[in-house]
């Protein structure tokens, strides 16, 4: 029988990562930077808060010296400024150098999944043990700390209070990114800088700003699915190339929610599930089925892409100026 | 009062035109910089002298005759999927599904060995099998071009999600194929007959992947630069107004140019799978369709120019794989390196399009 109560929560922890991303990444593209560099900049903030991790984990030595706000809040810092940093090299390099985003985005994520299994490489080289893996047990506690009663609430307990704190981050960033967008001045402007620079600049909005703000805060929303992933999900045990392609099926996810964060939170529910359904639907020995399982998000993304060009409701295109660059000069 | 409006402190005024050795200049710079960047980096995480390690790079690449036909492989590999992506470019087709129409012509080229493997005889089963990898190459790739072109859908999206559609099916296949049974992997297909295998000339393993890319090399460089085909690539690059004004069908200049793309890149699969590897993993493509996106970029779609840029990321990759083995470093040391190096080629481009006029001091 299908068990719907273990079923949600294990779709749940696959859907986060995905939903902190394509926030991010919603966030980036409304200011029409199409920064494919995500996936790359999830690593990054994964193996940031990975070493920021291990450090206070090594300085502290055992959970009970452990400090609950210094194991959250290091590897946090750590992990926002490292995806920050990101944010703002492809800011700098697409926004001030008018260099081509496309480009600029695979770039940066070669380079960032090279830098996280470089750095997490050399940290399990540190520690010298013997499974290519490092184990952060201390933070992992404190990071998947769930409320005390959550177990002992019924079905509700289990399915809706019986996550770890970032799971609850994840949605209410969704909604605040939802609520920015649509209601404030602000989300406004920022639309009409991804929809038209030139239109923007002409109405004295500060283009350049926007696109960097937006970038930069989009990539540390991204860079936190990293580190659910790595903190939470995986126990705080980093190993290499384990997130795998969860960057960009955030990227589709973007465009399978036609870049509205409130939808995510439930569509992301809906492609985690199907990177775990095969689990719960007997196939016999039929292990195949899976990677179809697998393809599913891609191909339901796809054909939303085409219904949308083929509708073409205003309301549900890509940003106008997505991917492009802007220079004043050049209108 | 001696009031004194100042202009911002510096301003960005485009460049009207800029000569080769200029532009030449601009980039050597940007690449020298890049060296010494990955020169402290190296020294920072090796501890060892800059010095040195750039020998073990240049060893790692052209120490031995293997070493040397492996990273020609590579390379030309590399060079042929850039090919592949540089037509489409040309016209801002932005085609980053490489990697997909690679893996589809690897699954397609598999298929054929493995199937048809007994039963039709070698010379036209390497036919057989190098038609069905470029026509499903093609296929993949027009694909997005056909939607693009009838209803304008976003093919930066299209294509990007395709790679996975392909790579999943390849992930697929491996397990209805794999052998033995249970081990998840394919094996060495047709190990004892050898059939659907490309020869091999001489005892160069590599050779004929060297001379496609080569031929291909120079085919395509004809056709971008002295047929039709190519002038109207140039002209809806350009501007897509332009080209509909003076009467080219865009949308079919668009499926047209990524059937080639696609045709090329399926080629790149086969040769692969047939000549070299003789497997199929979903790793095969190995990233190369979005390097290739950055090696095209590099060489502003000039296929002579590609030559170098794929050169210089093959031989980084594995010259700092040498490294990294060498320094019990891992791997992934490459990507850093090369990501170094693309980062601040991208990023000199903006100094040969404009330049920095700064704010001359008012009397």
């Amino acid at each position: 029988m299908f068990d719907i109560v273990s079923f949600i929560p294990r779709a749940v922890a696959q859907a986060t990562p995905l939903l902190l991303g394509s926030t991010g990444e919603t966030l980036t593209e409304k200011s029409g930077n199409l920064n494919l560099g995500i996936p790359g900049i999830m690593y990054v903030g994964a193996i940031s808060g990975v070493i920021g991790a291990f450090f206070y984990e090594q300085s502290v030595g055992s959970y009970e010296n452990a400090n609950a706000f210094l194991a959250i809040g290091i590897p946090l810092v750590c992990c926002l400024l490292g995806s920050a940093l990101m944010g703002l090299l492809y800011c700098f390099l697409t926004v001030t150098l008018r260099a081509n985003q496309n480009v600029t985005g695979l770039a940066m994520t070669t380079f960032g999944v090279g830098f996280g299994n470089f750095f997490g490489g050399s940290l399990i080289k540190l520690t010298g043990s013997d499974v290519p893996s490092i184990a952060l047990s201390i933070t992992h506690k404190f990071y998947a700390a769930k409320l005390p009663f959550a177990k002992s609430a019924g079905v509700f307990g289990k399915l809706v209070l019986n996550y770890g704190f970032l799971v609850y981050v994840a949605i209410v960033i969704a909604l605040a990114a939802s609520w920015f967008l649509n209601r404030t001045r602000q989300g406004l402007q920022l639309r009409a800088v991804g929809e038209n620079p030139a239109t923007a600049d002409a109405a004295g909005i500060n283009v350049g700003r926007y696109k960097y703000w937006a970038t930069i805060i989009g990539s540390m929303i991204a860079g936190l699915g990293g580190l659910y992933y790595v903190m939470d999900y995986a126990s705080g045990v980093w190993s290499n190339d384990a997130f795998g392609d969860r960057g960009w099926l955030a990227i589709a996810l973007v465009i399978f929610t036609i870049w509205r964060p409130n939808v995510s939170i439930l569509a992301s529910l809906l492609f985690g599930g199907l990177y775990i359904l095969y689990l719960y639907i007997p196939t016999g020995t039929n292990m195949a089925i899976k990677e179809i399982y697998k393809m599913a998000p891609f191909v339901v993304t796809i054909i939303v892409l085409i219904i949308i060009s083929m509708r073409k409701k205003r309301e549900n295109q890509p940003p106008a100026h997505l991917g492009l660059p802007y220079f004043r000069e050049e209108r | 009062m001696n009031e004194k409006k100042r202009g911002p402190l510096a301003h960005i005024v485009k460049r009207p035109a800029i000569s080769m050795q200029q532009a030449f200049m601009i980039r050597a710079l940007a690449i020298l910089l890049a060296i010494v960047v990955c020169a402290i980096v190296t020294f920072l995480l090796t501890g060892d002298d800059p010095l040195s390690v750039f020998r073990t790079i240049w060893e790692g690449s052209f120490g031995s005759e293997r070493r040397f036909w492996v990273l020609m492989q590579n390379l030309s590999i590399l060079l042929i999927i850039s090919l592949a992506m540089g037509p489409a470019f040309r016209m801002r087709f932005w085609n980053i599904g490489g990697e997909g129409q690679v893996m589809i012509g690897v699954l397609a080229t598999a298929s054929c060995m493995i199937t048809l493997g007994g039963t039709l005889p070698g010379p036209v089963l390497i036919i057989v099998e190098i038609a069905a990898a470029i026509a499903a190459g093609a296929i993949w790739a027009a694909i997005p071009a056909f939607f693009k072109s009838r209803w304008n859908t976003n093919e930066t999206l299209f294509t990007l999600m395709m790679n996975y559609v392909a790579t999943q099916l390849v992930a697929y296949f491996i397990i209805i194929w794999e052998s033995p049974r249970g081990s998840g992997k394919i094996g060495i297909i047709n190990q004892k007959t050898m059939a659907g295998w490309l020869p091999q000339i001489g005892k160069y393993k590599y050779l004929l992947t060297v001379i496609v890319a080569v031929v291909l090399t120079i085919v395509l460089y004809i056709y971008m630069n002295y047929s039709k085909h190519g002038y109207e690539l140039s002209v809806v690059g350009e501007s897509e107004r332009t080209a509909r004004y003076v009467g080219i069908k865009v949308g079919r200049v668009f499926i047209r140019t990524m059937l080639l793309s696609g045709a090329i890149c399926g080629l790149a699969g086969a040769l692969m799978v047939a000549g070299t590897d003789h497997t199929m993993t979903t790793t095969l493509a190995g990233g190369r369709g979005f390097t290739a996106v950055m090696v095209a970029w590099m060489a502003k779609f000039n296929p002579v120019g590609m030559i170098f840029t794929s050169f210089l990321l093959a031989f980084l990759q594995k010259g700092a794989g040498e490294v990294a083995t060498q320094f019990g470093l891992n791997q992934s040391f490459s990507d850093i390196l090369s990501s170094i190096i693309i980062f601040f080629l991208i990023g000199c481009e903006f100094f040969i399009q404009y330049r920095i006029v700064f704010r001359k001091e008012a009397k």
